[in-house]
């Protein structure tokens, strides 16, 4: 028998039980000991089996075999640990207020933007009121000259749930499309938040000249303030991808690009958190006229702490706290003896 | 056609074949019409439920909103990001067509990876039928659209499994051809009965005369055989 001929022989079986064990290595948490210390041995011995079918024949199918199969260890190996639990309260209590911080800036501009907007919508409409056709739809315009609110019995009309389900659906929708036409340079971003301010401002401009603004602010009182938030959050994550393509930096534009994304998403998740929440309170307590305007504005500003939370990092110290953990940093080496004590 | 070389600490480097925008759209085109099919099947499914006079679907509102168009349109809109999270980066459009997303460096993408290359598609789709990720997969080199530039994936040929060599042939063949010519011969024969007539014809003449061995006009599976019996040790004399 010849050398190579015995070299595949005595790998055979160890090829075989490779395959084996990471398969079961990458089907997940049902793997034993055993499998997935036989990977971790047999990585280094698969890649010289690979060197070795390369130097003896580079393009033949057993080399691709081994190629294949040395991938494959290599991709359970470097795979990181699935921690959903563990990833999910990262999310809210260190990823998003990281994030929230790193974009204060944009948030404040994109937030000046948009009452800059609705001042604007608000002013037009004020001198102009004919031009409200351009904002709101024909049986908006003509209940409110009734003297009604197009809210007015939307109960009657719509469950509160299919209502909830549909509001916070096309919400989350908007904020996801308020990030992603960030990629114009940002322009995109600016032309929803404008848009939303203008349309707000022009709507409660025009129910304000038919005396309906307070009513309108009644409605809009319990979820308004967060939704209005992520909004602008979501513009905030928006503009920041836009900026990253404007201004790369010392990094390539597409780097940049998805440093941005990766960024921004943790924001964004916690505002579609936040939106689901705000949609069902839209869809239960606003049409409701069972909530007088100080439960609506109590709901509104708790929710809205709530968001503050969160993103200010405070639930997180809060949780430190409780469990007595030193902070990411800045604490010195007592602190971490008397955390290993408790 | 460009490959992703993915760098090992062991020093031995591996290389995925990049996906173009050939394998990407066949991948597509079936996981649309698989998506479409769902949503369609589920819509159906409950209108004829929904003719039943007992069926809480009959008296259609809150029932019917929760029951018929919600799943019909999480069908249609989860697909990708459920299965690819589920499948490890795949669909069974993918895989058909033998791809899969892979990270920058070769590794499998994480969920919120995987969440945002979907969540690009609201842009790629633009203005109809995908024309903008279409046309950056034709422009990038690594054939990415938005979403995948924007979660740092790419898409990789990577089939379900090449087809099982015949060890004992292979060991048999590599003493008399040597290791590159034997595992062809294998190969050849592993796969004979998925190749076109033509094809493997064509294929097991190529690889006999590389064999020293003039092909003949001989027929189909005297092609075959031949190869067999190159891949067969004589038998010891005693």
């Amino acid at each position: 028998m010849s050398k190579t001929a015995r070299w595949i022989e005595s790998r055979l079986p160890a090829w075989r039980e490779a395959a084996r064990q990471a398969e079961a290595v990458e089907r997940g948490r049902s793997a034993s000991a055993a499998d997935v210390l036989g990977v971790v041995r047999a990585y280094p011995e698969i890649a010289r089996d690979v060197a070795i079918a390369r130097a003896l024949a580079p393009s033949a199918p057993l080399t691709r075999r081994l190629e294949r199969l040395y991938l494959v260890l290599h991709r359970t190996l470097h795979e990181r640990p699935r921690r959903l639990p563990h990833e999910i309260a990262s999310l809210f209590l260190r990823d998003a207020p990281a994030a929230a911080r790193a974009l204060a800036w944009h948030i404040v501009w994109v937030t000046a933007l948009f009452f800059a907007s609705a001042t604007a919508g608000a002013w037009l409409v004020n001198q102009y009121p004919e031009v409200v056709g351009l904002f709101a739809s024909e049986a908006m315009i003509e209940q409110v000259q009734a003297g009604r609110l197009w809210t007015d019995g939307l109960l009657n009309v719509v469950p509160s749930s299919v209502l909830a389900v549909s509001i916070f659906t096309n919400n989350i929708t908007v904020a996801l499309f308020a990030l992603v036409v960030g990629i114009f340079y940002g322009l995109g971003t600016a032309y929803i938040v404008g848009m939303n301010g203008m349309m707000l401002g022009a709507v409660f401009s025009y129910t304000a000249q038919h005396g309906l603004a307070v009513r309108l602010l009644e409605f809009v009182a319990a979820h308004g303030f967060v939704e209005l938030s992520v909004v602008m959050i979501a513009g905030a994550c928006g503009v920041s991808l836009g900026e990253a393509l404007a201004r790369p930096g010392h990094l390539r534009r597409a780097e940049a690009f998805r440093r941005a994304t990766k960024r921004a998403v943790p924001l964004l998740v916690v505002g579609a958190v936040f939106l689901v929440g705000a949609g069902l309170i839209e869809g239960y307590v606003s049409p409701s006229p069972a909530y007088p305007f100080w439960a609506r504005l109590a709901i509104g500003f708790a929710y809205l702490g709530l968001l503050v939370v969160v993103l200010s990092g405070a639930l997180e110290r809060l949780v430190r706290r409780r469990r007595r953990l030193p902070a990411a940093s800045g604490e010195g080496p007592a602190q971490m003896r008397r955390v290993a004590r408790n | 056609m460009d490959r992703l070389r993915i760098p090992t600490v062991t020093g031995i480097d591996v290389e995925l074949r990049i996906a173009g925008p050939g394998g990407r759209s066949l991948a597509f085109l079936i996981d649309w019409h698989l998506r479409v099919l769902l949503a369609l099947g589920w819509i159906v499914a409950a209108a004829l439920l929904s003719r039943q006079p007992a069926s809480p679907l009959s008296s259609g509102g809150t029932v019917g909103y929760f029951a018929v168009g919600a799943p019909a349109a999480l069908l249609y809109s989860l697909y990708h990001p459920v299965l690819e999270i589920a499948m490890r980066g795949r669909t069974p459009g993918k895989r058909i067509a033998g791809i899969r997303i892979v990270r920058a460096d070769g590794g499998m993408p994480s969920a919120i990876q995987l969440l945002v290359r979907n969540l690009f598609r609201l842009i790629d789709s633009l203005p109809f039928l995908y024309a903008v990720g279409l046309a950056a997969t034709m422009l990038t080199k690594q054939a990415v659209r938005i979403g995948d530039i924007a979660a740092g994936t790419l898409l990789v040929y990577d089939p379900d499994g090449d087809p099982a060599l015949d060890d004992t042939r292979l060991l048999q063949g590599v003493e008399r051809l040597g290791l590159e010519r034997a595992s062809l011969a294998v190969e050849l024969v592993a796969r004979w009965p998925e190749l076109s007539p033509d094809a493997r014809a064509v294929l097991a003449r190529r690889l006999l005369a590389r064999l020293g061995k003039p092909p003949d006009d001989g027929r189909e599976p005297e092609l075959r055989e031949r190869l067999e019996a190159l891949l067969t040790l004589p038998e010891p004399r005693s």
